[in-house]
């Protein structure tokens, strides 16, 4: 064991430099413990303590080295080490100050910038959280997470209603605030339409019926699918209608949705003649319009002239129909969904699905059947830990092949959503697997027939045109309205059928 | 104007929280975007986050927490013995943290049970001292808190010491705090030797009674004042308080000089404030205290009003749920130590001194105080990022202590115990290290923070407080 005292008189380091140099010395191998200090009253107690005597002249302006090692050369390392930890103290370079972090949540980012909206897309259990923290800070929020219980959109709607904002969902897809597309928003031309949309593909759906008719949308307000049930009562349905009321680029306005509860459909319906400008309702549901017709109404009641939306016939037409043939849908979007299962369940009887019209058309868990089915990919148990398929079409490219081998089925159906926040290209992805599935059917002997509903607009960034035509040439009939397509999809099997007796 | 009356006329600027593609799909449109970096919260707290959110009185409490808190007015009134001032009596012993019994009781918080009781004359020796502690006769023990009262450390404070004596007239609040001992082998880190002893006395015997006198005849000293000036001048009130120990002292000085006393003892009181760089934290923590101890019983705010640890335990209370104390084993600093002192040496955390932190300065106000970062061997950058992750989980700040490299961006105040819960970021602690035996005294200092279990006990109370219970528990799927 050696020891050694070194006593720098007049060199000046602070204590804090000091404490990390001793740090730095002490990890030396062979170094029982070290102490360099400036010698206070206090180090010097340190300094005995360690078992040194204490120096005769030493002061608060003097260093000391102490140092207690196995053996000389470990003193020496010691000393190396003291002499390039006080240089390099020295000798650090100048660091700039750094970035702020991030804002870790809705409040703080609320608290730092101008944000006048707040758009919410975490798993549902944890979103009434952060929507809630939204409306403490007065802002206006779009929910678009579902899974939130009803309870607490209630909660929320009533929290945003005393402060005097608007909750937007839970479950709201699309939102349009001035031409700006928030979730899934297909780019529409500015006009005078402005929806309160308790459906967001329903929404979708119509505003590119409408811009594919020349007539524009002023805003399209989402306010989730369970606004307008008893329990919520149509909290943020009547805050929306006032707010596209008081807007002045909006001159009709349209209401999408399943038909409201009666008590809160009396109550939306006083509002809306009291507002002062014309309001339309849009109600999705047997026995109601599809929403083909209700986006043509909207047109005619604005003077504008209606063409019926586009479509695009696949190079070589389907054959008729093996008896037998069923009509399976694969959809995106639950609305659509809904208004095909509308459709083709009037004109073809019962219609299984995950979303069933009726409960007694449920579907097995593992989704199969032999007979009319329509599957909505995008319901909550389905897109559990995954994508949603709008924004990935693998697990549907996958079904279209399942179908393809299923003798069963003879017409195919699917919808393919466009706009923001969707697949970049979703042609590119479900093209091939329509392709293979035909070619599958014909390698045994039978035709499978694929039409595609096709919701977007012009504008929007995948291309409309280059969209449909790609799909038309693997081979699938397009149409620009969902209604045609399920109508289509009923005529082919019914003439099959009929062609087959 | 309400927040709906731009919605449709001018371009949004919106904040995301969740999937990045909407963010995206947002700034492809040319749309101002902030993107929260959201996580999911502290695991298990979800169901109580949302009972706590959905309280409707949650939001006007905790508005109502921090204005009482950046209302709150510090001013040193009078320097007392704690018999009079908190009417301790002989065997009555206050310390630091939450409630703790001499079983479970630290080594550095005996050692100041030890030296206090000697100091009363309750024992002759250590010895005498622990068995009387041990077997609890004519002793007891309440933390600082339960009086309103706060000590550093193991923040032993008996009869006979002075303490000092602060007000806030903006909210009718009086705290007290213990007078500051020095660094070294000193008793509120568990030093109990005769030189230790000889201090205290010393300390009742002329450095009380003069500081008094001075106070007396000077008149009311604005606490609050310096502390705002100090975190300008690099303290941030919690580990250096040396500007504000000098500001003090040439507030007092004039009074102390011209007090009549022989100018020997005027020399000694004065030489042993300014040669202690900490004498001044006992006046920020009581000023701490009163801030934040105005919100206590605001029902349904979720805002902290204490944290404070024992040595053995952390604990905090929380606005809404009065002086309920939440706790859970502290954890131990990582910092520097002193000579020959390394991690073995150290006691887990200890002291009502995170009431700075509480109040919104110590590791809070990091970036006014760049030196202190390197006790953990951090750096510049570091300190102000730590200050800023900070505003993460506070209500407010406070423009009082403005801290001028953040543009002279207030304090961060108002420790929120939803936001930890939401964000899993704890409150930075910078702190004194005890040793971990009895009659040590510091090893070291550096950071600390605390058991993240204190928030959630916490969050769970209000929780239940919330009264929300018709809402069925949240669903995991479908």
């Amino acid at each position: 064991m050696t020891r050694i005292l070194d006593i720098r008189a007049g060199v000046y380091h602070d204590s804090v430099s000091l404490m990390q140099v001793s740090a730095s010395v002490q990890k030396e191998t062979g170094v029982r413990s070290a102490l360099v200090a400036m010698a206070t009253g206090l180090n010097l107690d340190v300094l005995t303590g360690m078992g040194f005597a204490e120096p005769e002249s030493a002061g608060p302006n003097d260093l000391l080295i102490a140092i207690d090692a196995d053996d000389d050369d470990a003193i020496g390392r010691a000393r190396a080490a003291v002499d390039a930890a006080l240089n390099a103290r020295a000798q650090a370079p100048a660091s700039g100050f750094g970035d702020a972090p991030a804002p870790r949540t809705v409040g703080s980012a609320a608290r730092r910038s101008p944000v006048t909206i707040a758009f919410i897309s975490t798993p549902g259990q944890h979103a009434f959280t952060e929507a809630m923290d939204a409306v403490d800070h007065d802002l206006p929020v779009i929910v678009f997470s579902d899974n939130v219980p009803l309870e607490r959109e209630i909660q929320l709607k009533l929290a945003a209603g005393r402060r005097g904002t608007l909750v937007m969902g839970p479950d709201c897809g699309t939102a349009v605030l001035g031409g700006v597309g928030f979730g899934f928003a297909n780019v529409v031309r500015p006009g005078p339409v402005g929806i309160v949309a308790a459906s967001g593909t329903g929404a979708q759906h119509l505003m590119s019926l409408l811009d594919g008719a020349g007539v524009g949308i002023s805003h399209c307000l989402g306010v989730g699918g369970r606004d307008m049930a008893d329990d919520v009562g149509g909290i943020s349905t009547l805050t929306s209608m006032d707010l596209l009321a008081a807007d002045h680029a909006t001159e009709q306005i349209v209401v999408v949705g399943k038909p409201p509860a009666p008590r809160v459909a009396e109550e939306i319906r006083a509002h809306a003649s009291r507002l002062g400008k014309p309001v339309r309702f849009a109600l999705l549901g047997e026995a109601q319009p599809d929403l083909t017709a209700a986006a043509r109404l909207v047109v005619e009641a604005l003077g504008g002239t209606w063409a019926e939306p586009r479509s695009w016939a696949p190079p070589t037409g389907p054959a008729t129909m093996p008896a037998g043939g069923h009509l399976r849908g694969l959809f995106s979007g639950g609305t659509l969904c809904d208004e095909a299962m509308i459709i083709a369940a009037e004109a073809l009887g019962p219609v299984r699905s995950n979303i069933p019209l009726r409960p007694e058309w449920a579907l097995p868990t593992d989704l199969r059947t032999d007979g009319h089915a329509m599957i909505d990919f995008g319901d909550d148990a389905l897109t559990q830990g995954r994508a949603h398929p709008m924004i990935d079409g693998s697990l549907r490219a996958e079904r279209i092949l399942a179908e393809a081998a299923d003798a069963s089925c003879g017409v195919l159906m699917l919808d393919v959503v466009l706009g923001h926040g969707a697949h970049p290209d979703p042609a590119a992805e479900l093209a091939p697997a329509i392709e293979q599935a035909r070619h599958r059917a014909r390698a045994e002997k039978r035709e499978l027939a694929v039409l595609v509903s096709l919701v977007g607009t012009a504008a929007d960034p995948q291309g409309l045109d280059q969209q449909a035509e790609r799909l038309a040439e693997a081979g699938a009939a397009v149409h620009l309205s969902n209604a045609a397509a399920a109508r289509h999809a009923v005529s082919l099997l019914k003439e099959g059928h009929d062609t087959a007796q | 104007m309400t927040p709906l009356s731009d919605l449709l006329e001018t371009e949004p600027y919106v904040a995301t929280a969740g999937v990045e593609l909407f963010a995206t799909t947002l700034s492809s449109q040319a749309i101002p975007v902030d993107t929260v970096d959201w996580r999911p919260p502290i695991p298990g707290t979800e169901t109580a986050l949302a009972h706590v959110m959905a309280d409707e009185r949650r939001a006007p409490a905790n508005a109502e927490a921090l204005a009482r808190m950046l209302a709150s007015t510090a001013e040193l009134v009078d320097v007392r013995p704690a018999s009079a001032a908190l009417g301790l009596e002989p065997g009555e012993f206050l310390h630091a943290g939450p409630p703790v019994d001499w079983d479970h009781a630290s080594g550095p918080l005996r050692g100041a049970l030890v030296g206090a009781m000697i100091f009363e004359g309750l024992a002759g020796t250590p010895e005498e001292a622990e068995s009387r502690l041990s077997s609890g006769t004519g002793v007891s023990l309440m933390p600082c808190h339960d009086r309103g009262a706060v000590g550093p450390m193991a923040g032993v404070v008996s009869p006979s010491m002075w303490v000092f004596e602060l007000r806030d007239e903006a909210n009718d609040g009086t705290a007290w705090c213990s007078l500051n001992e020095g660094l070294g082998k000193v008793l509120r880190y568990g030093a109990y030797s005769p030189d230790v002893i000889d201090r205290l006395r010393w300390m009742s015997d002329v450095l009380g009674p003069l500081l008094r006198m001075a106070v007396r005849r000077r008149g009311r000293v604005d606490i609050k004042g310096i502390v705002a000036q100090m975190v300008q001048m690099g303290d941030e009130g919690h580990n250096r308080n040396r500007a504000g120990t000098l500001m003090l002292l040439r507030e007092l000085l004039p009074d102390l000089i011209d007090s009549g006393e022989p100018s020997a003892k005027v020399a000694e009181v004065v030489r042993f404030v300014s040669g202690n760089d900490h004498f001044f934290l006992n006046l920020v923590m009581p000023a701490g205290k009163l801030q934040t101890g105005a919100a206590t019983g605001i029902e349904g705010s979720s805002l902290v009003t204490v944290m404070a640890r024992n040595g053995t335990d952390f604990g905090i209370q929380v606005a809404g749920c009065g002086r309920r104390w939440f706790t859970a084993p502290a954890n131990t600093p990582d910092g520097l130590f002193l000579g020959s002192y390394g991690p073995q040496d150290a006691n887990p955390d200890i002291g009502d001194s995170a009431i700075c932190e509480t109040m919104g300065i110590g590791g809070f106000a990091m970036a006014s105080a760049p030196a202190i970062v390197r006790f953990v061997g951090g750096t510049v950058p570091d300190a102000l990022r730590t200050s800023r992750l900070m505003y993460e989980i506070t209500a407010g700040e406070n423009p009082a202590y403005a801290l001028p490299i953040l543009e002279f961006r207030g304090a961060p105040t108002g420790i929120d115990v939803t936001l930890v819960a939401r964000t899993g970021i704890l409150p930075q602690i910078n702190t004194g290290m005890a040793g971990r035996v009895a009659g040590t005294g510091q090893v070291g200092a550096g950071l600390v923070q605390p058991p993240a279990e204190c928030f959630t006990a916490a969050l769970d109370a209000l929780a239940e407080l919330a009264g929300d219970g018709q809402v069925p528990p949240l669903r995991s799927s479908g």
